[in-house]
C-alpha cells in the first residue's frame, strides 16, 4: 500500500509539531523517520497511524484519503516503543487479540492456527503460553509486532523500536526486521533517533528537524550528499571549521583548502574524522595537539585550530607521533555550505 | 579462626531506635486504635447477651441497619461508576477543564461533612433552591433515603476516583492505542484491557467507599432529620441511644458498625492477598517493560 502525505501538519497547544510535511512512501518499502528528539517524527507515524489527527493537509492510502479514517478501521499495524502488551494476557492472547476483536469472524481453530504460525515467524514457538512478564526484552518486541501482523495491515508502523533494547540485541533484532520485512513485503514506516539504525534498515531516509523534511533519499544518497550542514552533523561525527570563499576556492583561515567554491562568502567545512589527513611534516591548517586517546585500531587526536577550533580526527599509528616539526591537517571529502544556510 | 567482626550498623539500625520506633508504634497502635475497639466490644455485653440481643433485635435498630445498607447499595454503585468514568476521562483524554475537574473531585475530602449536608439542606430545603418545585412534585429528598445517599455520595464522590488516576496515570494510554489499533472498540478496549489492569486498585477504592458510606455521620445526620425508625442511619442512632443514656444500646449498635468496618478491612487483605499473587507480577512486568533491557 502506498502511502502519501500532502502538507500536513500537526500543532500542539501553541507548540506547531509538524510543518506541512509531504512525503510518498512507495509499497513495499521500508522507510525510516530519522531526527532528533522534537523533530514531529513520532508526531507524522502517529497521524498515519490515526493515533493523531492532522490539524491540516491530507494523508492518503493508495487512492483513498485516509485523514479521518479512525485509527481502528485504519488497517495498520502499530508497534509501540515500550511494546504495549497487555499484561494480563499470555503472549497467545496478546497475538490473539486483533483477530478476536475483529469485525471479520474468525473460528478459534482459525485463530490459533494464526497465533502459531506467527510465534513461528518471530522465532518465539512455545513461548505462547507466557506472560510478556516472563519473557526478555527483546521478545516482548517480537510478539509486539507479531500482534500488530495478526491483523493483515495494509501499513506497519514502528515507534522507536529497538530504543528500549542493548545494543546487541538492537543489532541482532534489526536485521531480522528486515528478513521479515523483505518476507512479507508489507509497506513499513518506522521512526528511530538513532543515524545507523536508520542507514542499515531503511530502503528511504527521511530526516525530520523542526518539524520539516530537511532531506530525504536512499542511504547512499544521503550519507554521499549530505544537503545541510545539519544533516552531515546529524548522521555522524563530524570536524566544522568557520572558512570563507573566494576567489573561487575556500581558505579556512590563512590557509587554502584546496576546494573549489562557486559562491564567495563565508562558508563552513565540514569533514569527517577519518577524512582529516594528519600532515606530519606541517604545512596544511595548523593545529595545536592537545592528547592522543588509545584506540584499538590507532589513535585519536584532539586539538585546536589558531582560530580555536576544536578538531578531532584519527589516525592509524599506534604511538604518539614526534611533535617537534609542527602539525597540520588537510582536509578530503569535505563538504561546504554557506554560512547560515 | 578468626574472630567474626561486628558489621557496622546500617543507618537507623541502632537497637536503641529500634525498639523506641518499634515501641512507640505499638504503643499508639494499642491506645488509639485497638482500646476503643476493645471497649466498644465489652461496653457492648456489659448488661449481658440478652441486652445486647434486646438492642440489636429492637425495631428502631434494626431499622436503622437497613437504612445504613440501603444506602450503601445504592450509592457505592453510583460512586464507582462515576469514579471509573472520572478517572478515565481524566487519564485518557485532554480536554478543556482537565486539571478543575481533578480538583472538584478532591473536594469532598477538603470540605467538613457537615458544610456538605448543610449545602443539600440549602439546595433541596423547603426554603431551598429545588424546595418548592420537589414538594409541588412530591418528591421527598431531604428527611428521606434520597437525601441520605446523596449526602453519602457526596462525601465519598472522591474515593474510587483517587485510587485509580494515578495507577491509570502511571499506566499511561499506550495499551488502550495498543488495542483501539488492533480494531478493538471503545467498550471492548475498556473491558478486555483498562479494567482487568486496574481492578485491584478498583476494588480497594469500592472498599474504602463502601466503609466510608457506612460510617458517615456528619453530613447524613443533617440531611437525614433524624427522626428515629425512619431515617436514621446506624452512626445516627448510636448517637440517639447515647444521648437517652443508653450507653450499652449505643455500644451494642456500635459493635455492628464496628464489625461492618472490620468485615470491610478484612475482606479488603484478603483481596489484596487474592492479588498478591499476580499483582507484583503485573507490576514487575510493566515496570520491565518500561525497562525493556534485558535482551
Amino acid at each position: 500500500m502506498k502511502i502519501r502525505l500532502d502538507q500536513v501538519v500537526k500543532t500542539f497547544d501553541t507548540f506547531r509539531a509538524v510543518h506541512g510535511v509531504s512525503l510518498e512512501i512507495e509499497s513495499g518499502q521500508l522507510v525510516a523517520l530519522l531526527g532528533p528528539s522534537g523533530s514531529g517524527k513520532t508526531t507524522i507515524l502517529r497521524m498515519v497511524a490515526g493515533l493523531e489527527y492532522a490539524d491540516g493537509g491530507h494523508i492518503y492510502f493508495g487512492d483513498q484519503d485516509a485523514t479521518d479514517i479512525p485509527v481502528r478501521d485504519r488497517g495498520v499495524g502499530f508497534v509501540f516503543q515500550h511494546y504495549a502488551l497487555f499484561p494480563h494476557m499470555t503472549v497467545a492472547e496478546n497475538i490473539a487479540f486483533g483477530m478476536k476483536v475483529s469485525k471479520t469472524r474468525r473460528s478459534k481453530t482459525e485463530i490459533a492456527t494464526r497465533v502459531l504460525e506467527l510465534l513461528r515467524l518471530v522465532r518465539l514457538e512455545g513461548l505462547g503460553d507466557r506472560f510478556p512478564g516472563q519473557i526478555s526484552g527483546g521478545q516482548r518486541q517480537r510478539v509486539a509486532l507479531a500482534r500488530a501482523l495478526a491483523v493483515d495491515p495494509k501499513v506497519l508502523l514502528l515507534d522507536e523500536p529497538f530504543g528500549a533494547l542493548d545494543a546487541n540485541v538492537r543489532r541482532d533484532l534489526r536485521r531480522w526486521l528486515r528478513e521479515i520485512h523483505d518476507e512479507l513485503g508489507i509497506t513499513t514506516l518506522f521512526v528511530t533517533h538513532d543515524q545507523e539504525e536508520a542507514l542499515d534498515l531503511a530502503d528511504q531516509v527521511v530526516i525530520l528537524n523542526e518539524g520539516k523534511i530537511v532531506q530525504e533519499g536512499t542511504p547512499a544518497d544521503v550519507c554521499r550528499h549530505p544537503g545541510s550542514a545539519f544533516v552531515m552533523q546529524f548522521l555522524g561525527d563530524v570536524n566544522k571549521f568557520p572558512g570563507v570563499a573566494r576567489d573561487g576556492f575556500v581558505f579556512v583561515g590563512e590557509t587554502a583548502t584546496g576546494i573549489a567554491s562557486t559562491e564567495d562568502g563565508p562558508v563552513d567545512v565540514l569533514v569527517r574524522p577519518r577524512d582529516v589527513v594528519w600532515q606530519k611534516n606541517g604545512g596544511g591548517i595548523p593545529v595545536d595537539i592537545e592528547r592522543f586517546l588509545h584506540r584499538p585500531d590507532g589513535l585519536s587526536v584532539v586539538g585546536t585550530t589558531k582560530d580555536g577550533v576544536r578538531v578531532e580526527f584519527e589516525i592509524p599509528e599506534k604511538a604518539e607521533p614526534d611533535l617537534s616539526r609542527g602539525a597540520g591537517i588537510s582536509l578530503r571529502n569535505a563538504q561546504v555550505f554557506r554560512r547560515g544556510v | 579462626m578468626t574472630p567474626t567482626r561486628r558489621k557496622p550498623p546500617r543507618v537507623g539500625d541502632g537497637p536503641i531506635i529500634r525498639r523506641v520506633l518499634i515501641g512507640t508504634t505499638l504503643f499508639f497502635g494499642a491506645i488509639l486504635v485497638l482500646a476503643p475497639l476493645i471497649v466498644i466490644a465489652v461496653e457492648a455485653f456489659s448488661q449481658g447477651l440478652k441486652a445486647y440481643g434486646a438492642t440489636i433485635a429492637h425495631p428502631d435498630t434494626r431499622h436503622a441497619i437497613f437504612m445504613t445498607v440501603a444506602t450503601a447499595l445504592i450509592a457505592v454503585p453510583i460512586n464507582t461508576a462515576f469514579g471509573l468514568a472520572a478517572a478515565w476521562a481524566i487519564t485518557k483524554f485532554d480536554f478543556w477543564g482537565r486539571r478543575a475537574l481533578l480538583v472538584v473531585i478532591e473536594i469532598p475530602f477538603s470540605i467538613s461533612p457537615i458544610v456538605a449536608g448543610v449545602a443539600y439542606l440549602f439546595v433541596y430545603g423547603l426554603q431551598g433552591l429545588f424546595g418548592p418545585m420537589l414538594e409541588a412534585a412530591d418528591i421527598k429528598i431531604l428527611f428521606a433515603l434520597p437525601g441520605i445517599v446523596l449526602a453519602s455520595m457526596f462525601v465519598t464522590a472522591p474515593f474510587v476516583a483517587r485510587e485509580l488516576i494515578p495507577l491509570m496515570q502511571a499506566q499511561g494510554r499506550d495499551l488502550e492505542e495498543a488495542a483501539t489499533s488492533l480494531g478493538a472498540s471503545g467498550w471492548r478496549t475498556f473491558f478486555s484491557v483498562t479494567l482487568p489492569n486496574v481492578k485491584w486498585a478498583l476494588l480497594y477504592g469500592v472498599v474504602l467507599c463502601n466503609a466510608r458510606v457506612m460510617g458517615e455521620f456528619g453530613a447524613v445526620s443533617v440531611v437525614s432529620g433524624n427522626i428515629r425508625g425512619q431515617t436514621n442511619t446506624l452512626p445516627l442512632h448510636i448517637e440517639l441511644l447515647y444521648h437517652d443514656y443508653q450507653a450499652a444500646g449505643a455500644f451494642a449498635a456500635a459493635s455492628i458498625l464496628a464489625t461492618l468496618a472490620v468485615v470491610t478491612i478484612i475482606a479488603k487483605v484478603a483481596l489484596e492477598r487474592r492479588g498478591a499473587g499476580r499483582r507484583p507480577a503485573f507490576a514487575a512486568a510493566a515496570k520491565e517493560q518500561n525497562a525493556g533491557t534485558r535482551p
